[in-house]
């Protein structure tokens, strides 16, 4: 798992135990609920454009797959929890493969176009057909957890259910990238063809990573869903796969897990933080993002990490300055 | 009195030619707002190989750029109309020059987010000024729909369709006969090898931008009058665009705007004969075909195709 | 010495400041003003303001300043759900007044419910104030169009007319018109969609055939195919379900396929602003709307009890905002209202609040309609709130 992940890794894990204690407040405990929910999805986007060096512009659809999976499968069909969970994974997972198998042959641009027109078109499937998934009005009515009895419904709950999931998520990330498939998927990004040279089949990693990523974005929803109890078509389309985008951008996830993590946290609170702009929060927004991406395209993490090492650098010549100078 | 036949339309009181006629006629009308807006596409892509995912919003700001000048500061069209497109155009500097420059060594991932932050931006910056509310634009010439057939088309329409054709025309000709031209796609191909050829790698991305911006404006000038302009009118139109410029054969000006074309008729049919819900999707599975099967599109050739990075 | 007495006074001081602002009656508002849906909140919350500054520049509610904090929902309903529980537990509010759509009330309201705080909606579904098990029984009932909810939701409430009481108020219409063949065309997003359902459960009760069924994306800027199928099914009649440009532009299509006179065109409620007449450049001319009294308040009877308030509403508003009343606002001066008469009578207290909505609205005027809030009714008024109005020479007339 790389030793230099163990440290941040248990301080995340105590910090985390010890949230819900000092807070007691429903609303932040939903902003990192939102949060979690939101790094599960981009841990796997990360994996697929930072370590598989491929883009998805339309994410946002495996992460309406398993929130419609588990609502529809639950609400229409009376279907249990956990049958509708794992329904959902397993239509993502075929639906990732259906699609990967094909568009993964292109590159650049035209990979990003037919992701886009993926995500818009299982958009529009949830919008149109009004039987299954209630079109443009929604689903309403998702049960909440309940596991055997113990209710998973309110805040605290849910929000240790959550970051457990994201723990186990994050392990697990941790432990493909430091293994032989991380490396093979390394060296694809690097090169397909050198890759291919080496003996790695370059097109089966590639399909798998992309079924992995399309699986961590369909827990993310079936767990939305029982959070929110509705949910509507919007929520998963266009508009959600760029926020996912500029999630695993700004926080630096194309290079590293915990940057994807640093990126979810951000582009989910910072709407929070605008609300007093109101009408102008979209202006905000816009500026925010253009700024990060202009002075530190490498993301946040990369680029805060430099930010302080410069400083560091600063305050050290300044000493040696000033005892000089004495 | 109607006469009532039965067809696969169902019970009617329309010819059947008609119907067919006024679904051609509603293609066309949207086909080539559809084919001005992957004109622009095209042309930044000749010359950075990239894809500008904010050209909706250079259509948005030129349909109500025009309207403040026009009916809020009562210009008059011919002064307008160029007016516009200078404003428009000079937008698609600062866009060039802040956003994609500093960016040029960037990874490829980072200038498609930056083109979508930007349109962000733009859209925040027009709701700003604009408001969230629609505007229209009075039609060139006035006068009702002209009937042939028994179908209806707006005069309006033979002016999007008259400047998309022009505008391919002189395109063509730039691209083929004139060195600015030919400098243009050669940095697309190679910006080395085309820099070392002595061009001036720079100067013809940022005279891309600012092309692509005029026609943007262009087309939202000329679609204003028939289906209004609001804040958030971009991103629609520079999806349905890009499946066009994609389907015609990306780089390719008069393949743009066939693409165009056939995906507004497309789209209008599966209306007529299928189901209107499912009209968007078709330009969308039009694109994941295209992009499974010819990634080069109808008109693009197989050779260029491997060279480009598909 | 001098230096504690000014610590001293300057303590109090910012204690009573405290004081008088923790002796404001908060009232929790969450609206989609920015975002898809921010036709419908951005005069929602036009109206809030406006409100803020009449109640307090009449002394508050009995002395008491009023705060009415306003969030964003952006239409989203994840963010409603944030603005909710912001409101509810930071600001601890008495009552939730939000939101403008149906799928961020729905998902609102079983927050408001866990926290046993009253909630008055501004969207018009029926499931936003009936339980499930209750819409269920009337879903599957043996004539469904003829079932009227008898349970309501215990804390929730709404203002915004049903769907369905716009659609009955325009087939009432077309029964009189002796029209029984209708194509519909809506658009396919939340509103559309609902107002479909309606047209398609209530046509029945008319008499009414529904010969064609059409459907367009918001977005979309051309709809003369789906309008060429209406004209050549034999429909009497066309029914527009939108909002947005693309009422416009179905307006201007039907006008230019040379359908007035012989197939009117229905607009629903959110076709009532000037700017659309004004926007369809001379083609709505003659269209028929279903419209609430606020649009037209100056042509109201002044024998109806609701004149004075529409007049006064009207009146201010568009002076305050320069820009045209619509219903949407209306949702939020009742809500406010209701709200502020409640806090006048009980102060803040969540369960006086919530019993005085259910016991005491009866019979009072608002911009919607009559209100009339029951046990078994959270939304207070029906059919009785709309007109049929008519586009002439680009004014709105009563239709004949």
């Amino acid at each position: 798992m790389g030793k230099e992940n163990l440290k941040p890794l248990v301080i995340l894990i105590i910090c985390l135990s010890i949230f819900p204690i000092f807070v007691r407040s429903d609303y932040y405990l939903s902003i990192m609920i939102f949060i979690g929910i939101n790094a599960i999805i981009v841990m796997g986007l990360s994996l697929l454009m930072g370590y598989a060096g491929q883009i998805s512009l339309g994410h946002a659809a495996f992460f309406g797959i398993g929130a419609y999976c588990s609502g529809v499968l639950t609400v229409k069909f009376g279907f249990s929890i956990l049958t509708a969970f794992i329904s959902g994974i397993l239509l993502s997972g075929v639906m990732a493969m259906a699609v990967a198998v094909p568009i993964l042959k292109l590159k650049g641009h035209y990979l990003a176009v037919a992701t886009l027109g993926f995500g818009e078109i299982i958009f529009i499937v949830f919008n149109e057909f009004l039987e299954i998934t209630g079109g443009p009005s929604g689903l309403s009515g998702i049960p909440s957890l309940d596991f055997l009895g113990y209710s998973v419904k309110e805040g605290t709950r849910y929000f240790y259910l959550v970051w457990t999931i994201v723990i186990l998520l994050l392990i697990f990330s941790l432990n493909v990238i430091y293994s032989r498939v991380g490396r093979a998927l390394r060296a694809i990004h690097g090169s397909d063809v050198a890759a291919a040279a080496m003996g790695v089949n370059v097109s089966w990693f590639k399909v798998q990573v992309f079924v992995l990523s399309a699986v961590y974005a369909s827990i993310a929803g079936s767990l939305y869903a029982h959070f929110i109890t509705f949910i509507s078509p919007p929520t998963f389309g266009l508009f959600a796969s760029i926020l996912l985008l500029m999630m695993v951008v700004v926080g630096g996830g194309g290079e590293s897990l915990w940057g994807a993590l640093l990126g979810a946290g951000i582009i989910t609170i910072l709407p929070e933080y605008l609300r007093p702009f109101k009408d102008f929060d979209i202006l905000a927004y816009g500026i925010i993002l253009m700024a990060i991406l202009l002075f530190m395209p490498e993301g946040l993490l990369k680029g805060l990490t430099v930010l302080v090492k410069w400083m560091r650098k600063k305050i050290v010549s300044r000493e040696t300055v000033i005892g000089q100078g004495r | 009195m109607a006469e009532y036949r039965a067809s696969p339309f169902g019970l009617y009181s329309m010819s059947l030619f008609s119907q067919i006629l006024q679904f051609l006629f509603s293609g066309l009308t949207v086909g080539s707002i559809y084919g001005m807006v992957a004109l622009g596409f095209t042309i930044i892509y000749n010359a950075t190989a990239i894809i500008n995912l904010a050209q909706g919003e250079f259509v948005m700001l030129g349909g109500l750029i025009m309207f403040s000048l026009t009916v809020g500061a009562k210009l008059p069209l011919y002064v307008g109309f160029p007016l516009t497109i200078l404003i428009v155009m000079a937008i698609g500097v600062l866009f060039e020059r802040f956003a994609i420059h500093p960016l040029r060594n960037a990874s490829l991932l980072t200038l498609i987010i930056i083109t979508l932050a930007a349109s962000t931006l733009f859209q925040g910056i027009a709701m700003f000024i604009w408001g969230k509310d629609p505007y229209t634009l009075p039609p060139f010439t006035s006068g009702g729909p002209v009937i042939i057939s028994g179908a209806m088309i707006v005069p309006q329409t033979f002016w999007v369709l008259g400047t998309a054709m022009t505008i391919v025309i002189l395109l063509g000709l730039f691209f083929e006969k004139t060195i600015v031209g030919k400098a243009m796609s050669a940095c697309s191909f190679n910006p080395m090898a085309a820099s070392l050829m002595g061009i001036n790698v720079r100067k013809m991305v940022l005279l891309s931008f600012v092309l692509s911006a005029a026609l943007g404006a262009v087309a939202g000038i000329m679609i204003t009058p028939i289906s209004l302009m609001e804040y958030h009118r971009g991103p629609v139109l520079a999806v349905k665009g890009f499946c066009a410029a994609v389907l015609g054969g990306l780089g390719i000006g008069y393949g743009a705007v066939i693409g165009g074309f056939i995906i507004g008729i497309l789209e209008s049919f599966t209306t007529a004969l299928i189901y209107s819900g499912f009209k968007d999707a078709v330009a969308l599975f039009i694109l994941l075909f295209i992009l499974c099967f010819k990634p080069s599109g109808i008109f693009g050739s197989e050779e260029v195709g491997k060279i480009k990075e598909f | 010495m001098k230096k504690s007495w000014i610590a001293f006074l300057t303590m109090v001081f910012c204690i009573t400041l405290t004081q008088s602002v923790w002796a404001a009656y908060k009232i929790g508002f969450v609206a989609a003003i920015t975002g898809p849906a921010s036709w419908i909140g951005e005069p929602e919350k036009n109206t809030a303001v406006m409100l803020q500054e009449w109640i307090n520049s009449a002394r508050g509610i009995s002395g008491v300043p009023v705060e009415i904090l306003i969030e964003d929902s952006k239409g989203m309903e994840g963010d409603a759900v944030l603005a909710t529980k912001k409101l509810i537990e930071r600001d601890k509010v008495p009552i939730i007044i939000g939101s403008s759509t149906t799928g961020e009330s729905m998902a609102m309201l079983p927050i408001c419910e866990r926290a046993e705080t009253p909630m008055i909606s501004m969207a018009s579904a029926l499931s936003i104030v009936t339980p499930e098990d209750e819409m269920k029984r009337m879903e599957t009932s043996a004539q469904p169009w003829l079932e009227v909810a008898k349970k309501q939701r215990y804390w929730i409430f709404k203002v915004a007319e049903k769907d369905a009481d716009n659609v009955e108020k325009i087939y009432m219409y077309c029964q009189a018109k002796k029209i029984k063949k209708v194509g519909i065309i809506t658009v396919s997003s939340g509103y559309g969609v609902e107002g479909r359902r309606q047209l398609k459960r209530l046509a029945r009760k008319y008499g009414i055939e529904i010969v064609a069924d059409e459907l367009y994306e918001m977005r979309d800027t051309d709809m003369t195919a789906q309008l060429t199928k209406i004209k050549a099914s034999g429909a009497q009649a066309v029914i527009n379900w939108s909002f947005g440009p693309a009422q416009v532009i179905v307006t201007k299509n039907w006008s230019d396929l040379g359908m007035r006179g012989k197939i009117p065109l229905i607009q629903s409620g959110a076709f009532g602003n000037k700017n659309n007449i004004k926007l369809a450049a001379g083609a709505a001319e003659g269209v028929i709307v279903v419209l609430q009294r606020a649009v037209f308040a100056e042509k109201v009877d002044p024998k109806n009890p609701q004149k004075p308030v529409l007049m006064k509403y009207k009146t201010e508003y568009e002076k305050r905002f320069k820009s045209d009343v619509s219903t949407f606002g209306g949702h939020a001066y009742d809500a406010i209202m209701m709200t502020t008469e409640a806090l006048k009578a009980v102060g803040p207290d969540k369960k006086k609040i919530r019993d005085y909505l259910e016991t005491k609205i009866r019979y009072w005027p608002g911009v919607g309609g009559m209100f009339n809030m029951s046990p078994s009714d959270h939304t207070g008024f029906g059919t009785d709130g709309m007109e049929m109005i008519e586009v002439v020479k680009g004014e709105w007339e009563l239709a004949k």
